[in-house]
């Protein structure tokens, strides 16, 4: 990892007016977010791991400046992958001690979108590394790929509609890989029944997905420190 | 017609049998003392007449019907006590009392349960738990349930056990009431002889699971004739006074230290009188129950019971 | 036969060891509960270790529904013995204290007295269950609160909704009752063939271990035997607590992922109810009363 990160501070280092133009781009797209002090969004959430039978769940998602970030379910309990949910946009596009670099464009559902490689300065945070790829045109992120020391890495997929004037998604889904779930029989009090063998293996799939679709948001009506409680 | 005819009744365990082609009938209003000894198949009998045990082969009717095909019927008219009488010690002898009348099909009011307690004797003890009754209490709280449902039939194995001589008379005594008063059938069985010579109209005597004898008491001993046991400090002496005496065609025979005769009851004073004015130094003179001399004879061989040596 | 249903329950009710099972019950549930409530939190990390490595959870893990879950599959593993000192206890009870004898020299027939025993041991044993199910569930919600009902079981984790639970107690209380009357009916036919109360008691917890033992065996011999096992069956009430999830792996309210599971599992457990009571009958019909 480390040969590769100088390699691609190197890279920034000569080209700085690739430099320059991420930097801009950076600061569009954060403009854009900036615009939002807080809001309370309403949505639905689908929690997509292989080994957990969840329903369907009515979420409020609060946020309010620099960084406070809070999900809850509508009665009910939520299950978000660590560190994952929490990440909020003003997290994604976070511009201050970081070095952006860029790393070409690429395509993705048919839309050219530009990434940028977000470097840490800090020593000591969680995240390693951060790609973004930001429809330029729009000033939108569409999607992250997020690695972090603590909880390897996650990639947030974003889906603009009306809210896209503030930067704010109608539809997030996280992608995240999971350890291998398995709990010994006797501390979940059970007998052997006899596993089906394609259920388990089935089962052995670590990928997991966490989609948000939000319905509405109230946005810079002023919310009260008490939601981050 | 007879309430109890018990026709070839035959119990086997295991090849062993308990009771044996046993016969007998018991006639209304009597009471009918049923003796053996330990073993002898009494208990065994009893609870086939209770339906506890089936009957190898055999036949009992109660009431003219059909003990196994009327049993529900016929059980509404039996009281019975089988040796301990058993009750719930966490209930209250009023409690136990309730309990089995609703098992014989009746709802007692409360005087009639209470009526039954007094006549056993209970009534002030009706409301403590069975589990401080004493033994003698528990055995007539089992007469009291016996006789709840006020049956025509009235069963009873072994009713004095661990009675004190009191609780003794005073079950002999309800016994003939509920016979001479009540107009009662009553088959009892006891190992105390003379308390069933007391009541007793007839006796039916079984040994080894056979029928050895059965009929009125009456005609099978003479109450009136007794069997007195002499022993004396010179025993030898006392038998020659008596050889030589008005008494020598009462003379039985000797068992062990004892001599024995059998002589009318009103003449024992006399025969007292005469051998200690003969000098007869009397250690005891002791007039012998005569169900229990009848009861020795017949379950045992009469040779060995009295051998006459004089 | 009613008459002798209600003998039998005023005897058992009168009982003063009757209520061992209900105080037994209501301490356990009580010292449980208190544990959970200072420190459940614990618990519930301990539970939840190996998917709180990857997940966050947000809102009330540790409530009324989940502590109700936990007790009854504490519980209901230990309940058999509650249930077998009454069951087993029913007829050679009876002959330890000689009441037999009396009682069988009623007016009464001799299957209709094994049949009210018996439905009176299975009154004793649905009022266990009842006493449990307010406990454990009613007073739990009163406790803990309420909230969605996140299970971990050996191979997946199931969330069911808050208001997609009731129903799913109900029927669990319903198998319950069914896996514990098996047990019942168990230590009722045992109890026909002594005269002392404690050996038919054994005699049934040491099928029950036995059997328990067998079940939870994953040995490949014992897996051959165990669908036979009417302990492996006894605990499918939690089947309850599963559900079936779509195409999206949405989770579909109001379902269950093995019906058929539970249905063939409470055939199993009235098939051995009525083969041990049946055969209670058939024993006790011919038996000769000797105590």
């Amino acid at each position: 990892m480390k040969p590769f990160l100088i390699f691609l501070m190197l890279f920034a280092c000569l080209l700085p007016g690739h430099a320059q133009d991420v930097k801009t781009l950076l600061n569009k797209v954060r403009a854009r977010i900036d615009r939002v002090n807080d809001y309370v969004a309403e949505g639905q959430m689908k929690t997509d791991v292989v080994f957990i039978k969840a329903p369907l769940g009515k979420v409020k998602v609060y946020f309010k400046k620099p960084n406070r970030f809070k999900l809850k379910k509508d009665g009910g309990i939520s299950v978000l992958p660590k560190g994952g949910v929490s990440v909020n946009m003003s997290t994604i596009v976070n511009t201050t001690d970081v070095t952006a670099i860029s790393a070409g464009e690429t395509t993705i559902s048919g839309s050219k979108l530009k990434v940028i490689k977000l470097l840490p300065l800090i020593d000591d945070s969680d995240i390693v590394l951060s790609t973004l790829y930001i429809d330029a045109d729009k000033h939108l992120v569409r999607k992250a790929v997020t690695t972090t020391k603590e909880n390897g890495t996650y990639e947030v997929e974003l889906t603009y509609g009306q809210y896209a004037e503030y930067g704010l998604p109608d539809k997030v889904v996280f992608s995240f890989n999971t350890k291998e779930y398995k709990i010994p029989k006797g501390i979940t009090l059970e007998f052997e029944d006899g596993d089906n063998p394609t259920d388990r293996e089935k089962l052995k799939n670590k990928k997991g997905r966490v989609e948000l679709t939000y319905s509405r948001y109230s946005i810079n009506q002023g919310l009260s420190d008490t939601f981050f409680k | 017609m007879s309430i109890l005819k018990v026709e070839g009744l035959t119990k086997e365990f295991g090849g062993i049998k308990a009771v044996n082609n046993l016969s007998f009938a018991v006639e209304p209003g009597s009471v009918c003392g049923f003796l053996g000894q330990n073993g002898a198949g009494k208990s065994t009998t009893i609870r086939m007449l209770l339906t506890l045990i089936r009957p190898t082969s055999g036949s009992v009717e109660i009431f003219g019907e059909n003990l196994f095909t009327h049993r529900s019927s016929i059980l509404k008219n039996i009281g019975a006590v089988i040796e301990k009488p058993d009750v719930y010690p966490y209930l209250s002898g009023y409690d136990n009392l309730r309990l089995f009348a609703r098992l014989s099909g009746i709802k007692p009011a409360n005087s009639m349960i209470m009526d039954k307690l007094e006549l056993v004797g209970l009534s002030g003890r009706a409301h403590d738990k069975v589990s401080i009754y004493s033994q003698g209490m528990k055995q007539r709280l089992g007469l009291a349930i016996a006789l709840i449902h006020d049956p025509q039939l009235i069963i009873l194995d072994e009713p004095t056990n661990g009675l004190d001589p009191q609780g003794i008379a005073d079950i002999r005594n309800l016994i003939v009431y509920l016979s001479r008063d009540r107009n009662k059938t009553i088959l009892v069985s006891s190992h105390l002889l003379s308390e069933v010579e007391q009541m007793a109209t007839h006796v039916l005597i079984i040994d080894k699971g056979r029928k050895l004898v059965d009929g009125p008491s009456a005609s099978l001993f003479d109450p009136s004739e007794t069997v007195v046991e002499i022993e004396a400090v010179n025993t030898d002496f006392a038998r020659s006074k008596l050889l030589t005496s008005p008494f020598a065609g009462n003379l039985m025979g000797d068992r062990g230290n004892f001599i024995i005769l059998k002589i009318h009851r009103d003449n024992i004073p006399l025969l007292h009188r005469h051998l200690v004015q003969q000098g007869v130094e009397l250690i005891r003179l002791q007039p012998r129950h005569s169900l229990e001399d009848y009861f020795l004879q017949v379950t045992n061989d009469k040779t060995d019971a009295y051998t006459y040596t004089g | 036969m009613l008459t002798l249903i209600q003998v039998e329950l005023y005897k058992i009710f009168r009982r003063p060891h009757t209520y061992i099972a209900f105080a037994a019950i209501t301490a356990l549930i009580v010292v449980i509960q208190t544990g959970l409530k200072l420190d459940g939190e614990a618990y519930a990390d301990f539970i939840m270790q190996t998917i709180k490595q990857s997940f966050e959870f947000e809102g009330q893990l540790l409530n009324g529904y989940l502590v109700c879950y936990v007790l009854l599959q504490l519980l209901l593993v230990h309940v058999p013995l509650l249930i077998s000192l009454i069951a087993a206890d029913m007829i050679s009870g009876e002959a330890n204290l000689g009441t037999i004898r009396f009682l069988l020299t009623k007016p009464v027939s001799r299957p209709g007295f094994t049949l009210a025993k018996f439905i009176a041991a299975s009154v004793y044993t649905i009022m266990l269950l009842l006493w449990i199910a307010f406990l454990a569930l009613v007073v739990s919600v009163w406790i803990f609160g309420t909230d969605d009902l996140f299970i971990v079981k050996s191979n997946y984790a199931v969330q069911l909704s808050e208001n997609d639970v009731l129903w799913r107690y109900a029927g669990a209380f319903c198998f319950a009752m069914l896996s514990m009357l098996t047990v019942t009916a168990l230590g009722f036919f045992l109890s026909h063939f002594a005269s002392n109360t404690i050996g038919p008691i054994v005699a049934t917890m040491s099928v029950i271990v036995f059997f328990t033992i067998l079940s939870t065996m994953s040995i490949p011999i014992f897996q051959k035997i165990q669908p036979y096992l009417f302990t492996i069956h006894m605990v499918n009430w939690k089947e309850f607590f599963d559900q079936q999830v779509d195409a999206d792996n949405v989770a579909i309210a109001g379902s269950l992922q093995n019906p058929k599971k539970i249905i063939k599992s409470a055939l199993v457990l009235i098939f051995h109810i009525a083969g041990f009571v049946g055969a209670s009958v058939w024993v006790f019909r011919k038996k000769d009363i000797l105590s």
